[in-house]
């Protein structure tokens, strides 16, 4: 009878340390859920890419504390049920370690309540301010938010001595959400709103709304959107014959923008990331050559790189560096790694997190981008 | 404000134009087929990103354009031949949703051959803005406008003055008594399908400077086409035109003098209110059964 306890004992034994050691070898597993498909799939397809791009590297390096990553995704479509639907599949099923995710703010948002009831880390790359403000305990974002962005534009209007804006925005979430900020920040900033007028993300001509603007006597032109609409808008207003200063976007800095708009582009001013000018930045930014790095690698697989894809890179930075120094997956302890981020260099700028800032980006992260000669320059 | 007012005539007229030769297409399948035929928009897109795709490879705009147009034609027949012919028995309803399924296909083809980004053509003459009064005007809007006009003329004179059009025109009236009187219904049918690709890629050609193209640009170029050609009654050419700069103007009018928000509201409630007192559109011949 003794012996056999003996036995029991001994099996169990090699049994949990072989249990143990299965556990040291499994993969490290990164859910995403990302808008490859759909209206929004510029925002979704190179951020898919360059984490496909990124997991990969990670792992013919060794993979994190020799552990090797796995991504597990589902495309949303921009479909913010499914999105939902896909989480609760990624948390329950695939058992993933933590979430990188959530192209749309609307994608986003949908998914935090079961995020925060599961408790997983999520580092979400959405725009919106609204991600992190309140700061929700597991949600975490790499984007730049709009706010910053209105912050941005308002600044320089104010240093060209300019007051009297008009708005024109688009209808999707990113502009709505634009227009919010924008209202909300005008009387910070001594800005009166002369107009504000607004277009369908697929219209195809805007003058009528423009020939508005014109007649209310604005100084200058903030246009808030994404996609094609924004070039529409800047060839409407150079066919009205407006010459008002205009500002788009950061959700417009790509070359794609100054080919559309051609010729009418000339002079337009928006906030962008760095990664944009990554080639014009002096020597001495310590963010050269992380963009540098970024942008060789992924223009060498798939041609020409996007801030968007950038968040992504930033977002798996965090990720990586954080399960890094929490020495396991264990969510907790990931969380509040994530949130120690410390000055740590990504596409975006600097990320300095806090528990009370969750994304861990100043306005500095933006550049006050031109358009001069068909490409963008920076003024500052 | 008549400055204003003039601009936002000049904007719906040009968006109008657009309107209405897509509605033309969608016209032209329904008198020889009673088929909506919803690849209509896709056509529109084919020859715009076929032609970009030419000339982006180094070809002269004028060939781009004339190849993209026979290529879309082409597809137009394809579609026709291999997708519309086989189910020559079938409801109405079904050749509708084959077109559906034809146009799902066809944006899928066109996303894997060009990617999800927009593309543009660039102007047949120039950007410089030309003054109207109060108004400017869109060098590529005269373009749009002449080529809709002219085009429109040529489908007209194809149509009652040509022994084929009129053959066309007899399919739509009454589709046994043609075949009795030896009219070819299936080739009537490829003609039908041929013309409209054609004329949707050459409205795509135009239009792609303005509004610039991508692999769904269809989808809404589609819709707004439909909704012209209802309102001007389905089947009627003609009727078809005036919809689409029917609808172009309220469009306008509505963003500029009530809200940008409510503009295509507006223009949605001008349809429905139509379909509501005119069930068979403005233009469109009353159904009335001869007893």
């Amino acid at each position: 009878m003794k012996a056999s306890w003996w036995k029991t004992f001994l099996v169990s034994t090699l049994l949990w340390a072989g249990v143990n050691l299965a556990q040291a070898a499994d993969p490290i597993k990164i859910g995403s859920f990302l808008t490859v498909t759909g209206p929004a799939s510029f925002l979704g397809d190179p951020e898919l890419k360059t984490l496909q791009m990124y997991v990969e590297e990670i792992n013919a390096k060794g993979g994190v504390k020799g552990r090797k990553i796995e991504l597990i995704h589902y495309d949303t479509g921009g479909d913010a049920k499914d999105a939902v639907s896909f989480v609760k599949r990624l948390i329950k099923s695939d058992k993933v370690d933590l979430l990188i995710g959530g192209t749309t703010t609307g994608d986003t948002m949908a998914v935090v309540p079961d995020v925060e009831k599961e408790g997983i880390p999520f580092i979400s790359l959405a725009g919106a301010v609204e991600i992190i403000e309140p700061v929700k305990k597991w949600a975490f974002k790499t984007p730049h938010t709009d706010r910053m962005a209105a912050a941005k534009i308002f600044t320089d209007l104010r240093k060209r001595g300019l007051s009297k804006i008009a708005l024109i925005t688009g209808d999707g979430g990113f502009d709505k959400s634009g227009r919010t900020q924008i209202l909300k920040l005008a009387p910070e900033y001594g800005m009166t709103l002369v107009a504000d007028e607004s277009y369908g993300n697929k219209d195809t001509d805007m003058t009528a709304q423009l020939a508005k603007i014109r007649a209310a006597g604005a100084e200058a032109i903030i246009n808030f959107g994404l996609g094609q609409a924004p070039a529409i808008v800047t060839k409407n207003i150079k066919q009205l014959g407006i010459t008002l200063p205009v500002y788009q976007s950061h959700g417009v800095a790509s070359k794609t923008f100054i080919d559309l708009a051609g010729d009418a582009a000339e002079g337009i001013r928006l906030p962008a990331a760095a990664l944009v000018v990554a080639e014009q930045l002096p020597d001495t930014d310590p963010q050269k050559p992380v963009l540098l790095a970024y942008k060789t690698k992924y223009e060498a697989k798939h041609g020409p790189v996007s801030t968007f894809g950038g968040h992504a890179y930033d977002g798996l930075l965090i990720a990586v560096a954080a399960l890094e120094r929490a020495g396991s997956a264990d969510k907790t302890k990931v969380r509040d790694a994530i949130e120690q981020t410390k000055g740590l260099i990504g596409t975006a700028g600097v990320f300095n997190m806090t528990p009370e800032d969750h994304m861990g980006l100043n306005v500095d992260a933006f550049k006050l981008l031109e358009v001069h000669n068909g490409a963008w320059r920076i003024v500052e | 404000m008549p400055e204003l007012l003039l601009q936002f005539l000049v904007t719906g007229i040009t968006v109008g134009s657009l309107y209405a030769l897509v509605g033309l297409g969608f016209a032209l399948i329904y008198n020889a087929s009673d088929v909506v035929n919803f690849a209509q928009g896709e056509f529109v897109m084919l020859g715009a990103m076929t032609a970009i795709a030419l000339l982006n490879a180094g070809m002269p705009l004028l060939l781009a354009a004339i190849i993209a147009t026979s290529l879309t034609v082409l597809v137009g027949l394809l579609l026709e031949r291999f997708a519309i012919e086989p189910a020559a028995g079938a409801s109405v309803v079904t050749t509708i949703i084959i077109t559906i399924g034809a146009a799902i296909f066809l944006r899928g083809v066109a996303l894997l051959l060009w990617g999800k980004d927009f593309h543009a053509l660039p102007p047949f003459s120039g950007e410089a803005p030309i003054r109207l009064g109060g108004a400017t005007v869109l060098p590529q809007s005269l373009w749009v406008l002449g080529v809709t006009v002219a085009l429109v003329l040529l489908v007209r004179v194809f149509l009652n003055r040509t022994l084929l059009g009129k053959a066309l025109l007899a399919c739509s009236f009454n589709r046994t008594a043609a075949q009795a009187v030896g009219i070819n219904v299936k080739a009537m049918l490829r003609l039908a399908y041929g013309l409209s690709a054609g004329l949707g890629a050459l409205a795509g050609i135009l239009i792609a400077p303005i509004t610039f193209s991508s692999y769904e640009a269809g989808v809404m170029l589609g819709l707004k086409g439909f909704s012209a050609a209802i309102v001007g009654g389905i089947g009627n050419p003609m009727g078809a035109v005036a919809g689409g700069l029917l609808l172009g103007v309220l469009e306008a009018l509505g963003a500029g003098l009530v809200s940008s928000g409510y503009k295509d509201a507006i223009a949605f409630l001008f349809v429905l209110m139509v379909l509501f007192f005119e069930p068979t559109g403005l233009f469109g011949h009353k159904a009335a059964e001869r007893v």
